[in-house]
């Protein structure tokens, strides 16, 4: 993966910079020792790291004012950064970057029941949002792997999913308004505790947009009562093709799961060495939840299980007790840690329609072969949001690169059955460069116009999301 | 001009030599009066997928909407944001568009509980003002593969580009549905009932308050769907925590409860009757300080209190009245002079201001696609 050249004269402008930014910032907020800004080389694609010239962190949409109106009047690129958690890369330093990181940002501003919404600085991890509602029983349904870690800023940027977007949606959904600062330091609010956009809809097009547009500093998000009670049942299948049909018409039923989750064989059998979670072992594997009270959970699984049986399961499970729920989730909940105990892994995240299930698990059989890398499947199947692990050795030569070729074509075989390269990691660098399989060229064209009316000089995280050749000109020009 | 394909309508873009005013039903003529040859886009028209099992459907920006809701309707699927039909409240007589739909983000009732036609919009097609084609989203679920264009194209109302094209998320139709009813609240009281219900764990699909509801007694009605059993177990529990706000009746019939919210939806209640209508977003509690500084005709209020439509003496600005309270207010039925003179969507801050300007400037350079609609 390239990135462009460090910019000479702005490393030169290093002390001049670290002079100014101390400044506005409490020294400790300012790290420019070498040692020290090592911290930042990378986020969770930690195939690529590079330190930034210099890294801050600021307390408040004051101070994010302040540095970036130095960064701008000075032409220093900025990389925001939440918790680090992006597994595409989005918060990849260049060495001529400032790194702007929100960690210092984790107040609860405004809590609301009545009007059910809660109001965060931006570097609040997801799981505490939700941790800071707990008490009166409500929660932040976007439900990131990494939530224990991961910052609603990072959310906010990459449009982040989860597990239980089926009946929730994702960040965008549940993103009512934003305080956010522009590349020149000017601060903007849109959106807020009403719904809707009273003009166009500046606050769609942030949400998902990579810290390219600006800094969110502080968010306000939905909050919902949580439900009654919730359960899963776990079905095994002696096909994909059959447990395909069996989501598709689970979902055609009427039916509205919280949570369809797939697990293909060999992502069974690792989970099951790793985990114990006592899976069948089969070849694909369902872990359907449903919510509500006692007699609906029962009413829908009813159902789900009529369906179920319908298409002769090798292994029907239903929980009867939330220490089953609890195993049931299990291995799914543990199965990259699985993954990545057998071997180093890149995780995929193309999204293609439902039908296409069994087309595109065969297809990716048929390439694991053909390329010698293992691969494991485990997926959120009721929106087609696809996870393929695929298995490779960080420390044979090569190894890195071919997994990168397989894990493209995968991603264009996506594109081709009319999906799309990324459902919820974002495209940082990792699938920057495939962005023209997806898109023509004037599709990349009107998106990074918007940039342009956004941040006309391209400091805001410049090389990421758009292939370098296509952003070249742009970026060049505001050199 | 009526194109019939996709690449008709981007030559006719690309050889405009002057405002162009993009028409789609007719049925909402929202915004500013706009000077301009006529785009129809009822040519592009069909549903071009549907996949029930993968709960998505694809169509021409010109299909009638009724076309989409059939389809739906015989496999048991709809539009969970539940459109609202224009017509009786505008005066309007064509036929609602896919696409007109989508450039109006226009939602119902249910935007509470599931979201607005923006969240349900998967993709688009489009041609931008100097005629090129565009696309953006696609046809699945969870899609973040550059740019959320599609939210931007929601509710742009064709200033930005012409669509051609929409893919949506659909769901299933619930298999019944069931009303709670409280009559003689105040609004502030019927905001805090409508609180307590939005606030439960027993997912309400609507919540809406008419201070003057039939016989101009003050109704709240609080919608729950699902499964039979379910909706019955729901309306249950809804009663005994609501009950400390008074008498409550439960209406279970579906077809009547059907029937009653459409009219609620639709804001049935102002259709003949003179005045402005104005449509009003805050913060749901904000909703009575709302209905207390504009005095108007006649209220009503949605989104358990959030939305307001208010029915105003012909004319009137009633912006200042609202000073200090957030959200927005859209002009949303009144004479070619009002509409003229006064802003139909709220003026945004000035650093916001710019960026929308900034936005439209590209996707417009020229300014033929309805200028001055927005503003």
């Amino acid at each position: 993966m390239q990135m462009p050249e460090p910019n000479a004269k702005i490393l030169a402008l290093k002390p001049v910079l670290v002079k100014r930014l101390l400044q506005v910032l409490p020294a400790v907020a300012v790290i420019h020792e070498e040692a020290e800004t090592r911290a930042y080389e990378c986020d969770a694609l930690t195939a690529y790291r590079c330190p930034p010239l210099v890294a801050v962190l600021p307390a408040n949409t004051n101070e994010v004012s302040a540095v970036l109106s130095i960064c701008h009047e000075l032409g220093v690129p900025v990389v925001p950064r939440g918790s680090g958690t992006s597994l595409a890369g989005g918060a990849l330093p260049t060495a001529d970057c400032v790194i702007l990181g929100v960690s210092r940002m984790n107040e609860v501003l405004e809590t609301d029941y009545d009007n059910r919404f809660i109001k965060v600085q931006s570097g609040r991890t997801n799981l505490s949002v939700t941790g800071a509602v707990e008490e009166e029983d409500f929660f932040y349904a976007p439900d990131p792997s990494s939530q224990l870690a991961c910052a609603i800023a990072g959310n906010v940027a990459m449009n982040s999913g989860g597990a239980h977007c089926l009946k929730y949606g994702v960040t965008t959904n549940n993103l009512m308004g934003v305080t956010m600062v522009l590349m020149d330091g000017a601060v903007v609010e849109l959106g807020g505790a009403h719904l809707d956009a009273g003009g166009i809809d500046l606050l769609g097009v942030i949400c998902g947009s990579e810290g390219q547009l600006g800094v969110v500093t502080e968010a306000t998000l939905r909050i919902l009562h949580k439900p009654e009670g919730a359960r899963p049942v776990l079905m095994g299948f002696d096909s994909n093709e059959v447990a395909g049909e069996c989501v598709s018409e689970i979902i055609q039923a009427g039916l509205l799961p919280v949570a369809i989750e797939f697990m293909d064989r060999p992502c069974i059998r690792a989970t099951e060495a790793f985990a114990g979670a006592g899976y069948p072992d089969c070849e694909a594997l369902l872990i359907v939840e449903v919510e509500g009270s006692e007699g609906e959970i029962e009413e829908q699984l009813e159902k789900i299980l009529a369906i179920a049986r319908s298409h002769n399961p090798v292994e029907l499970r239903e929980s009867t007790s939330a220490e089953e729920s609890a195993r049931i989730w299990l291995g799914r909940k543990s199965a990259f840690g699985a993954m990545g105990q057998i071997n180093d892994y890149m995780c995929l995240d193309g999204t293609i329609p439902v039908n296409q299930l069994p087309y595109v698990l065969r297809r990716i059989g048929e390439m694991s072969k053909q390329y010698g890398l293992g691969v494991g499947n485990v997926f959120h199947a009721g929106d087609g949001n696809m996870h393929p692990l695929i298995l490779f050795d960080a420390n044979k030569p090569g190894d890195l690169e071919l997994c990168e070729r397989f894990g493209a074509d995968i991603l264009k075989l996506c594109v081709e059955v009319g999906g799309c390269l990324t459902g919820e990691h974002g495209v940082g660098i990792e699938k920057r460069d495939l962005m023209v399989d997806q898109f023509d060229p004037d599709d990349l064209d009107i998106q990074m116009a918007v940039k342009d009316a956004f941040d006309p000089a391209w400091l805001l995280n410049p090389a990421k999301v758009f292939p370098l050749a296509a952003s070249e000109r742009r970026r060049i020009a505001a050199e | 001009m009526t194109p019939q394909t996709e690449a008709e309508l981007a030559e006719m873009i690309a050889s405009a030599t002057g405002p162009l005013r993009v028409h789609g039903g007719g049925t909402r003529p929202i915004g500013g009066p706009v000077e301009g040859a006529v785009l129809e886009t009822g040519g592009m028209r069909g549903i071009h997928l549907y996949e029930p099992g993968a709960l998505t459907l694809v169509a021409g920006a010109g299909t009638p909407l009724s076309e989409v809701e059939a389809a739906l309707d015989a496999e048991g699927q709809r539009l969970p944001f539940e459109p609202m039909d224009h017509r009786a409240l505008l005066g309007t007589t064509g036929t609602p568009t896919v696409g007109g739909m989508a450039a109006a983000n226009v939602s119902g009732s249910r935007r509470i509980q599931v979201g607005a036609c923006r969240d349900f919009m998967l993709g688009v097609r489009f041609v931008d003002g100097m005629g090129r084609v565009l696309k953006n989203g696609g046809r699945v679920m969870k899609n973040v593969t550059g740019y959320d264009l599609v939210k931007l194209m929601a509710g742009s109302f064709g200033t930005l580009g012409v669509l051609s094209e929409v893919s949506f998320k659909v769901l299933p139709k619930p298999e019944t549905s069931a009303v709670i009813q409280i009559g003689g609240l105040s609004d502030a009281r019927a905001v805090e009932a409508m609180a307590a219900a939005l606030g439960s764990p027993f997912d309400v699909t609507g919540a809406a308050h008419m201070p003057k509801g039939q016989g101009g007694v003050p109704i709240t009605m609080i919608r729950i769907e699902g499964f039979e059993k379910s909706v019955t177990y729901r309306a249950e529990q809804l009663k005994s925590r609501l009950s400390i706000f008074g008498e409550i009746a439960v209406e279970t019939q579906a077809e009547k409860v059907a029937a009653d919210w459409q009219w609620l939806r639709d804001v049935e209640a102002f259709a003949d009757q003179p005045g402005d209508v104005w449509r009003i977003s805050v913060k749901p509690s904000d909703g009575p300080r709302v209905g207390a500084a504009l005095q108007a005709e006649q209220m009503l209020y949605d989104w358990g209190g959030g939305l307001i439509w208010a029915l105003v003496a012909p004319g009137r600005d009633i912006r200042p009245a609202m000073a200090g309270i957030g959200g927005h207010a859209t002009l949303v039925r009144a004479d070619e002079a009002t509409r003229a003179t006064i802003p139909a969507f709220q003026p945004e801050p000035a650093p916001v201001a710019a960026l929308s300007r900034g936005v439209r400037a590209k996707f417009d350079p020229r300014g033929i696609l309805n200028p001055g609609l927005m503003g």
